[in-house]
């Protein structure tokens, strides 16, 4: 049995070490808020956070999370979060919305230690998640927006 | 994505209707007898939407709540913010009531108006087929509430007006919500005749109102179709073949089955099926199957081979599509000829969310399907046909598709005919979640058809078009489907064709020919179809007669479309707004434009790139549509920024090549789609416009590479035609 916190809900798991947290959030927990894409972190749609830093889920072995807190965009609070989520709202920037919870993800661990990003920053948190559907003019507004009412 | 006929502006009829009422049992809500079925015309598409059918769009709640059913797929298009906002707005509904379902699928009642008897998304038809049906439908509600108010308060109906979900007597100083009148609302008859609004009585239309899924889709709690988790679901992984046509010869499953987690492993028609608790185990379970296969029947050639092969019958005469006057006697008179030859590739859609359905079996024997279902009646008989009962036995339950781009429609429905078979070999004991990963969706097929174009033309000593010579190659989407007989005449598919033989420069003389190829690579409409090929061989072809012709790009295209003000009003806009023809620009950076029509919607862009040594940046694209009335500006332009955002990687490198018959892109590592760092600053300006809208998923699209092409040659003078582009060989100016 492993012991995981999942958006501060403390959970017992039953699951090979190696199996990729991604499967132990959609499969055993269905936390189905954390999205597949690729497999192979070449996408983002899996990020989530780990004591507050992004990483990708499909490439996290359950085994190697200790004692970190894992946090999902369904859980994911505090300023910062509050902040993205409502600069996405305010802009519309979902269409399918497929790939806007890793986006949103990498979008707060940008903002966390990166408060007033530029442009070069944003393309340097954000390169690793792709959004098919095209959306990266309004991700990139929707994070200086953030950034804005941070200030 | 299907190319549909079209009537532009057809006006409502004004039909009798025929419907009673009634209350749907156990519900307070709006509940009608079904209309008679429309009568088939034969000339063309009707978009009257027939008799009123609130009883199948809206559903009013006691709690105030207004449901309005979306009989189409949302893969991101955001039409069921667009389809809401039509019905309420004649409703005059209050927005922050307004929900969403996605309808079932039924044959009566959701059929795409411009489909014929087929409910399905695709051509950019959402809007344009449901503009008359949804007003009617929030009219005649709309009417029965003011009927209901007027026989409970006794005052004349006349007098009563409707604002944000409430209905007043002003004179009486009475008033109540629609929930409140929403059950003796439904008991009245159906208007005959709703009056629809005046456009200047609009209060969403036109408006840049919320997209009704942000909220769900940022907080984790919208369900895709991924995302379906049934009591006692087990997930299935498929080992299909490594070529397509292959079938599996020999298995041997004793590894896998070993694997824990895996539940077990059947043999059906499209491979082998490991069947796990979990996606995981699906995953180590199908690693560690061995399966033998049959290649006798399957596509044995590389990609490379087959282009060679269309490189040479392109230069044989093919079938007409469309012709006037002698092409080859004008341009043999002319005083310049240029010839071009343009390649595209194969492409997949790579939508975010690989493909995935689940089915499960109820107790009764009946079914129940879940998935981003993009063309309802053929999925929901396809998999009533798998599992051997009828198509009444099978429900549909449309979710939230993470992307499609075409790929969730197959005429034969694939992955639900696939899913459906999986739960027949295991007798139906546990809902089946299919799972397919990216390089089974990747590596999948049904992509956008390898194609050559062949182009030669003439120019007079004015620099004036004498004759135009365009033929053409590639394997056609509908020939063999269902759909050939609605879109194949005299083995002419139009979507291979559509965007150039019907082309809208005057032309003096033309021949557009096309050949089909057979080969065994399934093919598929891809966000814009035909017009993904067609808009880059003609709008680069032109923008080189123009430099021939040492013309300006945008006054040599205006000149041949005096005939086509929509197009030629977007192209103006987009000069204008870009700042065409103002000064020079920097070194190795150039404007490039392009316009096209698809879908019954206009577009034109301007591209501003700078590139230099083997290496190109757009930095800003401007863009101007007409798509008609604007039901939702907002989403119109997050369309356009969109389809920039997804056709720029297949621009500037995605390609799917087969090396003897294996497909070799299978992620995004090889099949990279356009990221963050390259997206480009996206304007998008709206024409006014006072005609019945179209749509705008897909017709931003077919602009993007002639404009980028185009502003390459400005920038460095050097003609870029194939796709992806082959940057290798250019240097700066």
């Amino acid at each position: 049995m492993l012991k995981l916190t999942v958006d501060g809900v403390a959970h017992e798991v039953d699951a090979d070490p190696d199996m990729p947290l991604l499967w132990v959030l959609r499969d055993r927990l269905d936390q189905t808020g954390t999205k597949y894409g690729c497999g192979i972190a070449q996408c983002g749609a899996c990020t989530v956070h780990l004591d507050g830093q992004p990483v990708r889920a499909c490439q996290t072995r359950i085994g190697d999370i200790g004692t970190a807190q894992i946090t999902t965009i369904a859980g994911v609070s505090g300023r910062v979060a509050d902040a993205v989520r409502t600069a996405w709202r305010g802009l519309d920037v979902v269409q399918c919305g497929y790939c806007q919870s890793g986006q949103m993800m990498s979008a707060i661990g940008l903002l966390s230690g990166t408060p007033k990003p530029t442009d070069a920053d944003i393309d340097g948190a954000m390169d690793g998640n792709v959004c098919r559907c095209g959306t990266y003019q309004r991700i990139r507004a929707a994070i200086h927006e953030a950034a804005r009412t941070l200030a | 994505m299907l190319k549909v006929a079209r009537t532009p502006d057809a006006a409502p009829s004004r039909r009798a209707f025929l419907g009673g009422a009634a209350i749907a049992s156990g519900a307070i809500v709006i509940g009608f007898t079904l209309a008679p079925a429309r009568q088939a015309r034969a000339a063309g598409p009707d978009l009257s939407g027939g008799a009123a059918q609130p009883n199948a769009f809206v559903r009013i709640a006691a709690d105030d709540t207004v449901t309005v059913m979306i009989k189409h797929l949302d893969m991101g298009q955001g039409n069921t913010t667009g389809l809401a906002t039509i019905l309420a707005d004649e409703l005059d509904a209050d927005w922050a009531t307004v929900r969403t379902a996605f309808a079932p699928a039924d044959a009566a009642l959701y059929n795409n108006l411009l489909m014929g008897p087929v409910q399905g998304t695709g051509g950019s038809t959402a809007i344009a087929n449901s503009w008359y049906q949804l007003r009617k439908a929030g009219a005649a509600a709309r009417a029965m509430l003011v009927t209901a108010a007027a026989e409970r308060w006794k005052v004349p109906a006349s007098e009563i007006t409707v604002a944000e979900g409430v209905v007043r007597h002003a004179a009486s100083n009475r008033q109540a919500r629609f929930g409140e009148l929403a059950e003796a609302a439904a008991a009245l008859p159906v208007p005959q005749e709703p009056r629809l609004k005046d456009p200047s009585q609009w209060r969403l239309i036109g408006k840049p109102g919320k997209r009704l899924d942000s909220n769900a889709k940022t907080d984790g709690s919208a369900i895709y179709s991924m995302d379906i988790r049934r009591p006692g679901q087990v997930t299935a992984m498929v080992a299909h073949a490594p070529r397509f046509g292959g079938v599996v010869k020999r298995v041997d499953d004793k590894a896998a089955r070993a694997v824990k987690g895996v539940l077990d492993v059947v043999t059906i028609p499209t491979g082998v099926a490991v069947i796990a608790t979990d996606t995981w185990s699906a995953m180590k379970g199908r690693e560690a199957l061995s399966v033998t296969w049959d290649d006798s029947a399957a596509e044995m050639r590389s990609s490379d081979a087959i282009l060679a092969e269309y490189r040479e019958r392109v230069k044989t005469p093919g079938l007409v599509a469309s012709k006037a006057g002698d092409a080859a006697a004008a341009i043999a008179g002319s005083a310049k000829v240029l010839e071009a030859e343009f390649t595209f590739p194969y492409l997949a859609h790579a939508a975010m969310e690989p493909l995935n359905a689940t089915i499960e079996r109820a107790s009764d024997g009946t079914y129940d399907v879940f998935a981003g279902c993009q063309i309802q009646t053929i999925e929901q008989a396809v998999v009533a046909a798998t599992l051997g009962v009828t198509t009444d036995k099978v429900r549909l339950h449309t979710q939230w598709a993470g992307g499609s781009f075409g790929r969730r429609a197959t005429p034969g429905a694939d992955y639900f005919a696939e899913t459906a078979s999986i739960v027949k070999a295991t007798g139906g004991k546990a809902p089946v979640h299919l799972v397919w990963t990216r390089e089974d969706d990747m590596a999948g097929g049904f992509y956008r058809p390898m194609v050559v174009h062949k182009l030669r033309a003439g120019l007079d000593a004015k620099g004036a078009i004498t004759g135009w010579e365009h033929r053409m190659i590639g394997k056609s989407i509908m020939i063999g489907t269902a759909f050939e007989t609605m879109l194949v005449k005299d083995g002419i598919d139009s979507t291979s064709v559509e965007g150039a033989s019907d082309t809208p420069y005057a032309l003096p003389a033309y021949r557009f020919e096309v050949h089909n190829a057979r080969e065994g690579v399934p093919v598929l409409w891809w966000r814009s179809v035909g017009h993904t090929h067609t808009a880059q061989a003609m709008e680069v072809f032109v923008d080189e007669l123009a430099h021939a012709a040492g013309a300006d790009p945008v006054a040599y295209r205006l000149g041949m479309l005096t005939a086509a003000p929509r197009l030629s009003g977007v192209l103006k806009l987009a000069a204008e707004k870009a700042g065409w023809g103002k000064g020079a620009s920097d070194k190795n950076r150039g404007l490039g434009v392009a316009a096209h029509e698809s879908f019954g919607s206009y577009v034109a862009m301007v591209a501003d790139v700078t590139a230099e040594d083997a290496k190109v940046k757009v930095n800003r694209i401007v863009a101007a549509v007409d798509v008609g009335i604007a039901v939702n500006p907002d989403i119109i332009r997050a369309q356009v920024e969109g389809a920039v955002g997804f056709a720029l990687s297949s621009v500037l490198r995605n390609r799917i090549t087969l090396k003897d018959g294996v497909v070799q892109e299978k992620n995004f590592d090889t099949y990279e789609p356009t990221r963050m760092s390259e997206m480009p600053v996206v304007e998008v300006h709206i024409v006014a416009s006072s005609a019945a809208p179209t749509g705008i998923g897909e017709p931003g699209v077919p602009v993007i590479a002639p404009a980028i092409s185009n502003a390459i040659f400005a920038a460095t003078g050097q003609r870029l035609r194939s796709l992806p582009l082959d940057l290798s060989g250019l240097k700066g100016a």
